[in-house]
């Protein structure tokens, strides 16, 4: 599904991710972890594009496309969507509309015959506009539709993004730090949520994550980063018991 | 291509010396923006405040002049550091393009009050007789303020290095247009800095406006779009946010300016266009600038 | 039970458009002259108001080039309508080129031209400066308006350099008025027939997924692009679709005036524009409606600001530039202490209060 190969970014002199090799099989729910500023949000920024890779490659698809060269809306119309660690949402929009953009990437019509409201275009627009509703009811922020998103509470903000993500159809989401900030209530809602979109929307998951039991919860495939280096992959259990693991996050020399 | 030596030294001096002013204007620009990221669309306004108030301080009062040169520079300093007081410190948490609007309503104010205040009609600059003389160097005559503005350039540019590089006020500068968060984190006195900036700025455009009084004697309370414009794309060119970089970009466009005609006379007409073709040129091969450094914004 | 109201029934929308442009043609009639120029004025203004807000204000790009796409408009609709006679007249400096010198279209076709050359600069011109950001695309934009302006100086030939054009034709309302016996004006269905399509077309496009999409780019490009906007090309089409209507707002402007020269269209002219969608509320398109018609109102009542005033007794004298302190300082201080604009913000007041009497 995605396939990273030997990737290095580097800032400047500083190196955020350093030669990262690593592979997501269809239908997975993977995990990325690692302590503060190992370089997880760059990977995500270097999968979505929106950041070139310094040196290496990523592919995804069956056929093993290459997609790091790409811009961040190409990948997003092959199938790759994204939330933002620090919720970005278009704030000043309503709840419905952010959501109704999600959408926009499969619209086909043009802009004459959105403007001229051409019947193939009023089709697609009542699509989207189903879809969209659909996707709130499914996050249960349909009552809150018309309401801003920035009035909206931190809770309800992540997972309007998440509506947002999935309305651009994706194959593979990528969810950076859905669970920050909420109770343990919520996130164990936000597991179950996150089953139940994979399942419905048969999609690949890989998710960006500082609670543990989020990560080792739902994950099969831990992936665990330090100081821009892989240093362990597994399933859970193998990595709770990997020494490299534990020095990383406990801080030992 | 029939130019002689001597025409084409002329042309250089008359370079150089409009390249001067730009980059005196320039270096205002370059300041503001390091700190504040803000195009100062007032600073050309203000060029032509520090003009007038010496044609005032001159005409009006019995001050020798050589003070007037001194006096009216530094309460056009003071002015500008009134305006950003006014126009834009109400705005500093606001989204960049707000206190641009802003930085553009002020503008308008000043050219507008100078029209109020001075009179639309233009005004001949009283230039001092020791200014108007010309040097004939070798069959080379050249007017001697084509060699004053260079000097004069020099010393400023060589005090103001000084200011920067080795005083206190200086590094809070250059610390504050690094990193302006972390900067302001460290108990560095933010608007001090920031009008002293101001001052700095709009007392370097007075000096360059007197010097444009010298060698283009008429003042118009609009005389200060058209260079303020200019000086911000030298500011550009140089890598906005680096003075040394402003100084160079003073220096291209007015050489540049002042060549292209020279060589290439059927040009003329186009002479005002070439600093908005450089800058269109230079945002799209190098935005950064020639001495700018690359920014990556956070995600 | 479906109520009636003035959201979903296209019926009263269109009967209210009917009833409003009877009205029109009416007011045409009898108002006097100078009073038609201004209202005519009005509906140029609220055009360049909403092609303006459609590229600053709704998509979040800052440009200030539109001065120079008016100004394309302008002589385009100048050189193609103008009679032979009239063009004999103007060019006695250098003559004009013999292709445009015959070539003379109706007015609808003339400015629908104008408008399209208008987009076609701003597509060529939008295609390598939209890459930039904020400040960078205002000095860029700026730069090419002047650019367009010093051209239009030099290329004597067909634009007649700086001396410009006069005796561009007008558009009255003869056709009405001599039957009737009236004295025929400036002919207001044009102006304010195309102001309230410009109004129609920006809502439709706002409610629609394009206008979303471009919303969206103005909330966040990091987001925007990562949900699978192309931010290039939409920034281009809401570029070119802004041109488009400043080339028509130009085309207008030019025979509204009559005469024009490319000292007409410097900054200054931008800067009223700027004013009216600053005003009127960035992303708002009853705001900047309302906000053209107050300014361009405002701009010919406080003309007395500049000349001298009789009290009487005395008089003072003239004082130019007092006019635009004015505005200058309306400006200032609206972006100073009313961030989101005055007059959206009037408005969200008054339709609250309409709300809560339902």
């Amino acid at each position: 599904m995605l396939k990273i190969n030997n990737m290095t970014m580097r800032f400047g002199g500083v190196v955020a991710v350093n030669q990262l090799s690593m592979e997501i099989e269809k239908g997975q729910i993977v995990g990325l972890i690692g302590p503060n500023g190992a370089g997880k949000t760059t990977v995500f920024n270097v999968v979505t594009g929106v950041y070139k890779p310094t040196d290496g490659e990523v592919y995804y698809g069956e056929n093993h496309e290459k997609i790091s060269h790409l811009r961040p809306d190409q990948i997003a119309k092959l199938g790759i969507c994204r939330t933002f660690q620090n919720i970005r949402l278009f704030k000043e929009l309503s709840v419905f509309d952010n959501v109704f953009i999600g959408g926009h990437l499969r619209l086909r019509s043009g802009l004459f015959s959105s403007v001229l409201r051409l019947p193939m275009y009023n089709r697609e627009e009542k699509e989207m506009t189903k879809k969209a509703e659909y996707l709130l009811e499914k996050v249960g922020l349909f009552e809150e539709r018309n309401e801003k998103a920035y009035s909206l509470p931190y809770g309800m903000q992540r997972r309007l993004e998440i509506a947002r993500a999935l309305a651009t159809e994706p194959r593979l989401l990528l969810l950076d730090e859905p669970a920050a900030g909420m109770n343990p209530q919520e996130t164990q809602d936000l597991m179950e949520f996150i089953y139940n979109i994979k399942d419905e929307f048969d999609l690949t998951i890989f998710l960006i994550e500082h609670h543990m039991e989020v990560v080792m919860g739902i994950c099969e495939n831990i992936f665990v980063l330090d100081h821009g280096n892989l240093i362990a992959q597994g399933n859970p259990q193998e990595i709770q018991s990997n020494e490299r693991v534990i020095e990383a996050y406990l801080g030992v020399e | 291509m029939n130019m002689s030596i001597q025409e084409f030294l002329q042309h250089m001096a008359n370079g150089i010396s409009l390249g001067s002013l730009y980059a005196l204007i320039a270096i205002g620009y370059t300041m503001v923006y390091g700190i504040l990221r803000l195009i100062n669309f007032a600073h050309g306004d203000i060029f032509m405040l520090g003009t007038y108030l010496t044609f005032y301080g001159i005409i009006f009062t019995p001050i020798p002049w050589y003070i007037v040169f001194i006096l009216a520079p530094a309460l056009t300093g003071l002015l500008g550091l009134v305006l950003e007081r006014l126009a834009y410190k109400p705005l500093r948490e606001s989204p960049r393009i707000t206190v641009l609007i802003s930085a553009i309503g002020a503008s308008f104010l000043l050219q507008n009050l100078g029209i109020l205040v001075f009179g639309g009609r233009p005004k001949a600059f009283p230039t001092p007789a020791i200014l108007e003389k010309v040097l004939n160097v070798g069959g080379v005559s050249i007017a001697i303020v084509n060699f004053v503005i260079p000097i004069v350039t020099v010393i400023l540019l060589i005090g103001l290095n000084y200011v920067i590089q080795k005083t206190k006020t200086g590094m809070a500068m250059r610390a504050l247009s690094k990193d302006y968060e972390t900067a302001s984190l460290m108990g560095i006195n933010i608007n001090g800095i920031i009008s002293i900036t101001f001052f700095i700025g709009s007392f370097l455009a007075a000096m360059g406006g007197i010097m444009w009084g010298v060698k283009y004697p008429q003042l118009m309370p609009h005389m200060g779009v058209l260079p303020g414009l200019k000086c911000f794309i030298a500011a550009v060119i140089g890598g906005i946010g680096n003075i040394t970089g402003a100084v160079l970009g003073g220096f291209i466009l007015g050489l540049g300016e002042i060549l292209l005609i020279a060589f290439l006379p059927t040009l003329t007409g186009y002479r005002d266009a070439f600093a908005f073709i450089l800058l269109i040129v230079i945002l799209l091969l190098k935005p950064t600038g020639l001495m700018g450094e690359k920014i990556t914004e956070k995600v | 039970m479906k109520k009636i109201s003035l959201k979903d029934n296209i019926w009263l929308k269109i009967g209210i458009l009917v009833v409003a442009l009877i009205g029109l043609v009416v007011i045409n009639l009898f108002l006097d002259s100078y009073k038609v120029k201004v209202l005519n004025l009005c509906a140029i203004y609220i055009i360049l108001g909403l092609s303006m807000n459609l590229i600053n204000g709704f998509t979040g790009l800052f440009s200030l080039g539109h001065a120079g796409f008016m100004a394309i408009g302008a002589y385009t609709v100048a050189i193609l309508t103008m009679p032979l006679e009239a063009k004999t007249m103007n060019y006695y400096m250098k003559p004009m080129v013999p292709f445009l010198l015959n070539l003379n279209l109706p007015f609808i076709f003339a400015l629908l031209i104008g408008g399209l050359m208008a987009a076609l600069f701003g597509f060529l011109i939008g295609a390598p400066v939209l890459k930039l950001t904020d400040d960078y695309l205002a000095i860029a934009t700026l730069g090419f308006s002047e650019i367009i302006r010093i051209v239009f100086i030099n290329l004597q030939s067909i634009t007649n350099g700086s001396l410009g054009l006069k005796a561009i034709p007008q558009m009255t309302n003869k056709f009405i008025a001599e039957p009737l016996g009236l004295s025929s004006k400036t002919n207001l269905l044009w102006a304010w027939g195309i102001a309230i399509l410009t109004i129609i077309f920006m809502q439709v496009l706002m409610k629609g997924s394009y206008g979303k999409a471009f919303k969206a780019i103005r909330e966040d490009e990091i987001a925007a692009r990562s949900m699978g906007i192309n931010l290039f090309k939409h920034k281009v089409m809401s570029f070119t679709i802004g041109s488009f209507l400043a080339g028509i707002g130009g085309g207008l402007m030019a025979v509204h005036l009559g005469t024009i020269d490319p000292a007409l269209f410097k900054f200054a002219l931008t800067f009223n524009i700027l004013l009216i969608v600053v005003l009127g509320g960035m992303g708002n398109i009853y705001g900047t409606v309302i906000s053209a018609i107050v300014i361009t109102v405002a701009m010919e009542a406080l003309r007395f600001l500049d000349g001298s005033m009789n009290f009487g007794f005395f008089t003072t004298p003239a004082l130019p530039g007092l006019r635009m302190v004015v505005f200058s300082l309306a400006l200032m201080v609206v972006v100073i202490f009313k961030r989101d604009g005055f007059i959206r913000d009037t408005l969200e007041k008054v339709r609250g209060k309409y709300a809560k009497n339902q």
